[in-house]
């Protein structure tokens, strides 16, 4: 099935029923919801300062024309004016006077002309300003913000992945006693949210001389209760027989979990990853708490940088979002089919 | 090789007890089938002798030694799983060197035990297959295989070719019984499936709710069964039993009937005390009604082609089926009269237990 045909998709293909136009409608509804901000975004974040603060706000990024002529040595605005005798011509405008303008025509540069500053309308053509995206690179230190938030973003995901599936198994296959209390304490933590520990943990990572590494950031949320409990639930279906089997086949725990347990949990592992590639990649409150040098700075804290206290420079901070989403996306779109494929195929009968 | 000895093996789950208290001694290279309805506990005890369930009671001896307390992978036991339990990331080959590579055997000679096993089930083409490309019979040889490998001392089988269909079912059976004769080493098997257990067994055993029943060769089991259970148990169709009482030493009397029946001898049991009368299928004769021991009104008549069966009711008794070898014809509701073969008949007293007539 092409694309085509999945878009004009009918209940009957000979006519439009009303419940097709419906589902359109509301499809339609739900794009414009889910995209309508991230194009907003997008476009926005080629847009000079003086566009984005302009208004009525235009959706494509728009600047005024200018145009260099003989005898001035900046670049003149260009502008449409409404003469007396009612014809238009553009003009260069020289300098703004009260409610008049001094004008130039730029074919001819040897005559000015006075316009009243309501008969004249700007010049706009489409203009990316790229250099949203060039100077807070060139500037500031974004590419090492990149490059943290890289390091914390994979090597935490790493760990985190490592750990849960490790504790996943022994809360899911592993025999011992009080698995049901460490499972109730684990579950117990899933309901304390970061804000209300910040302090004890903040005071127990100074204790470890970790404050402005990045280890502070990666080390005290590898262990996620979310995660244990996913990989718990996903392990549990896991057929008993075949853990039995590799127990008959004198596998050690190690290799039971090593090899064959986390092949087939693979799927609630990408699950994992994604979860935890976008927690990390996004991760805020934790990492201003403990970064406070700008050369640990990781990206969203990076980007808290342009919100000043008087002055906000929003090109900046919505082309570096821009920059800081993209990465996120592109593993989601990667990871996402794991999501669904889902169940492993697991050779039982 | 080994032999296997369990010594008033118990097990419950909290206050549910499965099983009572069992005693067994398994000979070297001996075939072994625990047969029983479902819950009878036999693949629980074929887990306990595998390791994967703790005792609540009793021995496990593996050639004298206690493995009671022994980890599974340390008993050098192998088993072959009802769902069969392949490794579905491993390719065959990969399943079958998974447990050799756990025992750190050397890469040759895990090739060597591998290719030869493969060989010996026709798995050589499959070698590089996963789980999920193969049929259900080969997945059954890839886990059967992973067995043999190991060279174990015991080959645990639970339900091995419940999932397969009929014809499979009988090729593999087959196979089955030859790889023992070839490889020779002690084997416990668990079925439902009595024909399974006939076919391949040295030795039977009869389970019922945590209880050995009994436990003979097949044709002892068939031929003597124990008691009510094992009779009725083994043996398809199964044997017809019924209602009777004692009419002094060796005359018994079928259900209200008044003609006594002459059996070689009726043991110790009481006279008038109420029996059951046992007769399978095959040991009754059609005759005419004046010879008969009793008539029956014919309800159902099975063509095999082979073998002919007769499903009648009498008044007052069980529905009796009757075996007549070739294409007999009968109508139904047709009058038939039978006469018991005396040599072949089963007696049980009023507890269920078999009266030695013979």
């Amino acid at each position: 099935m092409n694309f085509a045909h999945l878009v004009t998709a009918r209940r009957n293909p000979k006519g439009w029923h009303w419940t097709d136009i419906a589902a359109y409608a509301y499809l339609l509804l739900g794009v414009l919801l889910m995209f309508g901000p991230v194009l907003w975004l997008i476009l926005s974040s080629f847009k000079t300062q003086a566009s984005l603060l302009e208004f009525p706000p235009s959706l494509l990024p728009m600047s005024q024309k200018e145009i260099t002529v003989p005898g001035y040595p900046q670049p003149l605005p260009l502008f449409t004016v409404t003469m007396e005798d009612g014809t238009t011509r553009e003009l260069a405008q020289v300098r703004r006077v009260g409610i008049q303008a001094q004008m130039i025509d730029p074919a001819n540069s040897g005559r000015q002309l006075r316009v009243p500053i309501d008969k004249r309308v700007p010049v706009r053509q489409f203009a990316l300003a790229t250099e949203n995206y060039t100077e807070p690179l060139e500037r500031f230190a974004f590419p090492q913000f990149l490059a943290n938030s890289v390091f914390v973003t994979v090597v935490a995901t790493l760990i985190t992945l490592l750990i849960n599936s490790m504790a996943a198994y022994a809360l899911s296959i592993y025999e011992f006693k009080g698995k049901n209390a460490a499972m109730l304490m684990v579950i117990g933590t899933l309901m304390i949210p970061i804000t209300i520990i910040l302090v004890p943990v903040y005071l127990v990572v100074t204790k470890l001389g970790l404050v402005n590494s990045l280890w502070a950031v990666i080390l005290p949320g590898a262990a996620t209760p979310t995660g244990v409990f996913l990989l718990r639930q996903y392990m549990l279906t896991l057929p008993r027989d075949l853990i039995e089997a590799a127990r008959m086949d004198k596998a050690s725990e190690w290799q039971i979990y090593w090899r064959i347990v986390m092949p087939l949990t693979l799927p609630a592992l990408a699950v994992l990853t994604i979860f935890s590639i976008m927690w990390r990649w996004n991760e805020f409150l934790w990492p201003l708490a403990v970064l406070t040098k700008t050369e640990s700075y990781t990206l969203q804290i990076g980007l808290n940088a342009f919100q000043g206290e008087l002055q906000t420079q929003w090109q900046y901070l919505l082309a570096m979002t821009v920059m800081t989403l993209t990465p996120v996306a592109i593993v989601f779109v990667f990871l996402q089919r794991f999501i669904t494929t889902g169940i492993a195929n697991t050779g039982m009968k | 090789m080994a032999e296997l000895k369990l010594i008033d093996i118990k097990k419950s789950y909290g206050a549910a007890t499965i099983i009572h208290g069992v005693d067994l001694a398994i000979a070297d290279g001996e075939f072994v089938v625990f047969v029983g309805p479902s819950g009878c506990g036999k693949s629980t005890l074929l887990r306990i002798i595998a390791g994967l369930e703790q005792v609540s009671g009793g021995e496990i001896r593996i050639d004298g030694q206690s493995v009671t307390n022994v980890a599974a992978s340390d008993r050098g036991l192998a088993m072959v799983f009802q769902s069969y339990a392949l490794y579905p990331h491993m390719s065959v080959y990969k399943n079958m060197a998974f447990a050799l590579e756990n025992m750190s055997l050397n890469r040759t000679e895990i090739d060597q035990r591998v290719r030869r096993a493969a060989q010996m089930l026709q798995l050589t083409d499959y070698l590089d297959r996963k789980p999920k490309a193969l049929s259900g019979g080969q997945r059954q040889r890839v886990a059967i295989g992973r067995a043999i490998v190991r060279d174990p001392k015991i080959f645990l089988f639970d339900e091995p070719l419940s999932n397969l269909d009929a014809e499979l079912r009988v090729a593999t059976r087959k196979e089955l019984a030859a790889l023992h004769g070839e490889i020779g080493g002690t084997m416990i098997y668990v079925t439902h499936d009595q024909v399974e257990a006939m076919t391949l067994a040295d030795r039977i055993v009869v389970l019922r709710a945590g209880r050995i029943e009994q436990v003979g060769t097949p044709l002892e089991v068939y031929n003597h069964p124990a008691n009510l259970f094992v009779a009725g148990f083994i043996g398809s169709p199964r044997m017809n039993l019924l209602p009777a009482r004692l009419a002094g030493s060796g005359q018994v009397v079928i259900g209200n009937d008044t003609r006594p029946i002459s059996v070689p001898s009726t043991g110790q049991a009481a006279s008038g005390g109420n029996i059951t009368l046992g007769a399978r299928p095959e040991h009754i004769d059609v005759v005419d009604e004046n010879q008969a021991d009793l008539t029956i009104t014919v309800n159902l008549v099975e063509q095999l082609g082979g073998e002919t069966y007769l499903y009648g009711s009498a008044p007052g008794l069980p529905e009796l089926t009757v075996r007549q070898d070739g294409q007999a014809r009968y109508d139904r509701n047709h009058r038939v009269g039978l006469r018991l073969k005396r040599e072949a008949l089963h007696l049980f007293d009023a507890d269920g237990n078999a009266i030695r007539i013979r």
